[in-house]
């Protein structure tokens, strides 16, 4: 009778039962997320070396702004990439508005600056001796900065888990940019707002256990592969 | 920046599937929340392979999303201000599909009142003066706008009293708010009905039939000469469809669990 009960047990019946909706929702999901944060880790790991590695003006307001657009409200984001991207907007002519290539770009303005600013934290922390030692043994800047950064990369590697995890809960900015359609720009948050709205609280439940199940597992393979100190670095 | 816009869209387009026809039709959550879409979309679909890709928000974002040319097709329910942007050259075409009405819900015991009054105004004026909680959606949807109307017809401006409270948000959270706040609410029949077991809403139909109520739902075309880049072709097809004596049949055949049937169509009355 409890909706929550009968969530994790629908729950546990839609694992077993996936049906091609449902695996298309889920597989867009991470698509959309994962996409979102590949680019937002490309972008954002340079950043956060520069930010942590180099002295240049207005420094400060640049990292306290990357800070503060750590909690950038999703809706405000969504509505920002729908007026940019709408027909009536500047880059209306591309016609990305909902598609799935608007909800990678909103996603990957929320992700950047959490890429970034964490990244950045990690790298300031590295001992200044890692520098100075690869200084003396003859490195270039590039190989120094390699050098932070594997030493870093358990602090990076947070910070790009704190994106996902962002990104993948999210819904109030795909909703405005992707429009929520069947089969198309439907994803795992958005079809949970949905089976809501609908008054389908088991289905929307046991779709939430799911994501999170989804986020373990996930997070269990990257942790892992932060233990073995396996990661490459992405230039 | 700039190379993130650029990659963007090359990178997902691997996403996108490929589908000769599409268009895409702004519309409420009513229409959407009931299943009314999935149960007649997929007849339109199957006759000729357009697909119709639906974004379900309140009536006045519809038509704004129409307005912008972020849509081809606009499925609505204010009338007035459908006629309004039709006048004012942003869509075309416009046709009445279908309607269905509005009743005002509330709790069981009924504490204004308002089983037995006249109209629809009197009932809103009973509230009022009682002071009972009434849950406003107030988010300029279809439903919103028709509230409203009722107001001014009573000649109350509920806005600022501690009972008007208004929640911004869909049919469907305003109906459970309503319920646990023991409130009346003003809501379509439709959403009323597909809700009212699965949300155990301990509340009941209280006012009903005032030709104030009724709830007209219809299409219109985003203008092309403003939007050039709308797929009218297939827009036009959609919309004769919907009016045509086989979309109205469809219309009448969706009925909900219990076998109501949600909307009537009415295109050539």
């Amino acid at each position: 009778m409890n909706p929550i009960l009968t969530g994790f047990k629908e729950a546990l019946t839609l694992i077993f039962n996936l049906d091609r909706e449902l695996l298309s929702i889920i597989s867009l999901s991470l698509m959309v997320s994962g996409t979102a944060l590949v680019l937002a880790t490309a972008a954002g790991l340079p950043m956060g070396a520069f930010m942590g590695l180099k002295k240049f003006p207005f420094r400060g307001v640049i990292i306290s702004l990357m800070n503060t657009f750590m909690g950038l409200p999703p809706v405000v984001v969504g509505l920002f990439v729908y007026l940019i991207l709408s027909r009536s907007g500047p880059l209306g002519f591309m016609g990305l508005l909902y598609s799935p290539s608007a909800m990678v770009i909103a996603q990957c303005i929320l992700a950047f600056p959490i890429v970034s600013s964490l990244s950045h934290a990690a790298i300031v922390h590295v001992a200044p001796v890692i520098r100075q030692a690869s200084m003396t043994l003859g490195a270039t800047p590039f190989q120094v900065t390699l050098n932070i950064m594997r030493e870093a990369r358990y602090g990076i590697m947070s910070g790009v888990i704190a994106a996902f995890g962002r990104v993948m809960a999210e819904v109030g900015a795909i909703l405005i940019v992707g429009g929520n359609i069947a089969g198309y720009t439907r994803v795992m948050t958005t079809t949970i707002a949905l089976e809501t709205d609908k008054g389908n609280f088991e289905l929307a439940i046991a779709l939430g256990i799911m994501l999170l199940s989804l986020s373990l597992l996930i997070n269990m393979f990257l942790y892992v592969i932060q233990k073995k100190g396996m990661v490459t670095i992405v230039r | 920046m700039l190379f993130l816009v650029l990659i963007v869209p090359v990178s997902a387009q691997q996403l996108e599937t490929t589908s000769a026809e599409r268009i895409r039709c702004a519309s409420t959550t009513s229409t959407e929340n009931s299943g009314f879409f999935d149960y007649i979309l997929p007849v339109f679909e199957k006759k000729t392979g357009i697909r119709v890709d639906v974004i379900a928000v309140g009536t006045g974002a519809a038509i704004e999303i129409g307005k912008r040319g972020d849509a081809d097709v606009v499925f609505v329910h204010a009338k007035e201000q459908e006629l309004k942007a039709v006048k004012e050259g942003f869509f075309v075409y416009r046709r009445d599909v279908m309607y269905n009405d509005f009743v005002i819900v509330g709790p069981d015991n009924d504490p204004a009142h308002i089983k037995n009054v006249q109209s629809v105004s009197k009932a809103f004026k009973h509230i009022a003066e009682n002071s009972s909680f009434f849950v406003s959606r107030g988010d300029k949807s279809g439903t919103h706008t028709k509230e409203l109307t009722i107001w001014k017809i009573a000649g109350i401006k509920p806005r600022g009293y501690t009972w008007y409270l208004e929640v911004g948000q869909g049919m469907s959270k305003t109906q459970r708010i309503a319920n646990e706040k023991r409130a009346y609410t003003l809501t379509d029949r439709g959403t009323w009905l597909t809700l009212k077991d699965k949300d155990n809403l301990e509340m009941m139909i209280v006012f009903e039939g005032d030709p104030v109520l009724f709830n007209q739902y219809g299409v219109m075309i985003v203008n092309p000469e403003k939007h050039p880049h709308v797929k009218y072709r297939e827009a036009r097809k959609f919309v004769d469809w919907l009016v045509s004596g086989e979309g109205q049949k469809a219309i009448s055949s969706f009925k909900d669990k219990h076998g109501n049937q949600l909307f009537i169509p009415n295109a050539y009355r």
